[in-house]
């Protein structure tokens, strides 16, 4: 492939005055899913939320399909609008119904006509099989069925690249499965994802690369099978041991 | 009391004053609302210079009586050229002073509405504009509705004060109608009267309230 899809180069960022990506270099080629792994505040998170500027890099390019972006509002709006992000916390609008909330960026970026954009809203919450929830309000369902809405919602712009972060890590294990059978069929459209998440089975199954993230830096990243199951860094070793373990206790 | 006289002589000629309490009532509380949300906005989107200008306008009308406010409009303006009638002046002071606390209670709720909303919002591509207006005022206007109707209930006893001034409201009624019969039992029939108007006005906000909750706000929060 010519040229990547995402290209992130030398990624610096913090808060404040604290520093916590210290140079990250990552691509996604179109069409490739790679799944982020790390430990808690390795700065996965704050990764994620530098590609759309939803975070400010300190420095560093940062390039989707090409286009660098930058803090300039018209920049910003198109590339977020080819954009999906979907939140830890799903963070829908809780007083839109579902298909408002995944039919809004339509009509206000596309700037299709209200019937047509939930049109277009309910087919891809019927593909992701909730069309049932449409008339609900966020705050009446389920955290699972949250989170389906909430990545209906990024898909509905039809986005280039799909970001997620830690999509399943705030439902309760039960609720969990829901959700990851909707990243599977997501994944399996082939559309290009970023995803944080510490469900490996997901990763082994789904991931054409794993990156381990720690102390904002990469540390290793490879073919997906190959990292989770032969790691070459004792960090990313140790790592993996502690989150089966995890997964492990969490299942009995 | 006699009924008779109480039903066709006192009741009657207090109850020339409700209208006027309530236009008091309504007409200050307009006035603080639009004054209150101007003042809300600069504190929240204004430059420095502009949120210091609101934030001491707030502080000066909630820090000082309302009653010396009022006899600062009536009595003390036309000494700087603006002459205004008792009617028109307790308006413009009950308004102003309330725009000090319906700005605040608006600010609140605007800052209330969690960062998260910000970001996805922003996320979506929406602009700083298409987010508040579609995002973050729907919202904060359902949590401040509450804290706005007990503001106009509120009013509705503070316009009793324009009766200093001569504003022949229900208490200017009231009291009037206690010097010309010598019966302070009078005073209990405005009490009921002003309670009157405050029960049903928050009772109707209550289901007003209900009616634009979010589905499932309640549910979440306990
Ligand atoms: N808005 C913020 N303001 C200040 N510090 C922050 C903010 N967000 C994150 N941090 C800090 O930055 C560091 C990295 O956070 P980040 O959320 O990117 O980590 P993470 O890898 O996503 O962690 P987790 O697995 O817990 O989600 C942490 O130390 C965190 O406390
Ligand atoms: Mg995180």
């Amino acid at each position: 492939m010519s040229e990547p899809l995402l290209l992130i180069d030398g990624l610096k960022a913090g808060y404040g005055s604290v520093e916590v990506l210290r140079g990250v270099h990552l691509s996604v080629d179109k069409g490739e899913k790679v799944v982020i792994l790390g430990p808690s505040g390795s700065g996965k998170s704050t990764l994620l939320k530098c590609i759309p500027y939803l975070v400010r890099p300190w420095s560093g390019e940062i390039r989707v399909d090409g286009e660098l972006v930058n803090s300039d509002p018209s920049t910003l709006r198109r590339i977020r609008s080819s954009i999906g992000f979907v939140f830890q916390q799903y963070n829908l609008f809780p007083h839109m119904t579902s298909i408002r909330n995944v039919a809004l960026s339509l009509e206000l970026n596309r700037r299709l006509p209200r019937q047509e954009s939930e049109k277009i809203a309910y087919s891809v919450m019927s593909m992701l099989g909730i069309g049932e929830l449409a008339g609900k309000y966020p705050l009446e369902l389920s955290g699972g069925q949250q989170q389906r809405v909430a990545i209906a919602r990024a898909l509905a712009i039809d986005p280039k690249l799909l970001l997620l972060d830690e999509p399943t890590s705030a439902l309760d294990p039960e609720l969990r499965y829901e959700v990851v059978e909707t990243l599977y069929q997501v994944a399996k459209q082939g559309r290009s994802m970023l995803i944080v998440t510490h469900e490996v089975d997901f990763a082994e199954a789904a991931a054409d690369r794993v990156v381990f993230i720690d102390e904002g830096v990469i540390v290793e990243e490879g073919d997906a099978r190959e990292v989770l199951e032969r790691p070459r860094k004792e960090r990313t070793e140790r790592f993996l041991k502690r989150l089966r373990s995890k997964v492990g206790n969490a299942a009995t | 009391m006699d009924l008779n006289r109480f039903l066709f002589e006192i009741l009657p000629y207090l109850a020339e004053g409700i209208p006027v309490t309530l236009q008091l009532t309504v007409l200050s509380f307009a006035l603080g609302l639009a004054l209150g949300s101007l003042l809300a906005a600069a504190r929240v989107f204004g430059s420095a210079p502009l949120s210091v200008v609101a934030r001491s306008y707030i502080e000066f009308f909630r820090g000082t009586p309302l009653l010396v406010q009022i006899f600062f409009i009536y009595f003390g303006l036309p000494a700087l050229g603006v002459k205004l009638d008792a009617f028109t002046a307790s308006i413009v002071a009950i308004g102003l002073n309330s725009a000090s606390y319906q700005a605040e209670l608006l600010r609140s709720a605007i800052k209330s509405i969690p960062e998260e909303q910000y970001l996805a919002a922003e996320s979506l591509g929406m602009s700083t504009l298409q987010t508040y207006r579609h995002i973050i005022f729907p919202q904060a206007i359902r949590v401040a509705t509450p804290a706005l109707v007990n503001e106009f209930v509120a009013l509705v006893k503070y316009t009793s004060l324009a009766s200093i001034i001569g504003v022949a409201e229900l208490f200017r009624k009231t009291e009037y109608m206690v010097s010309y019969t010598f019966m302070p039992e009078i005073y209990l029939v405005a009490a009921a009267i002003y309670l009157a108007i405050c029960l049903p006005t928050s009772q109707f906000a209550k289901t007003l309230e209900s009616k634009y909750a979010i589905p499932g706000f309640k549910r979440a929060l306990i």
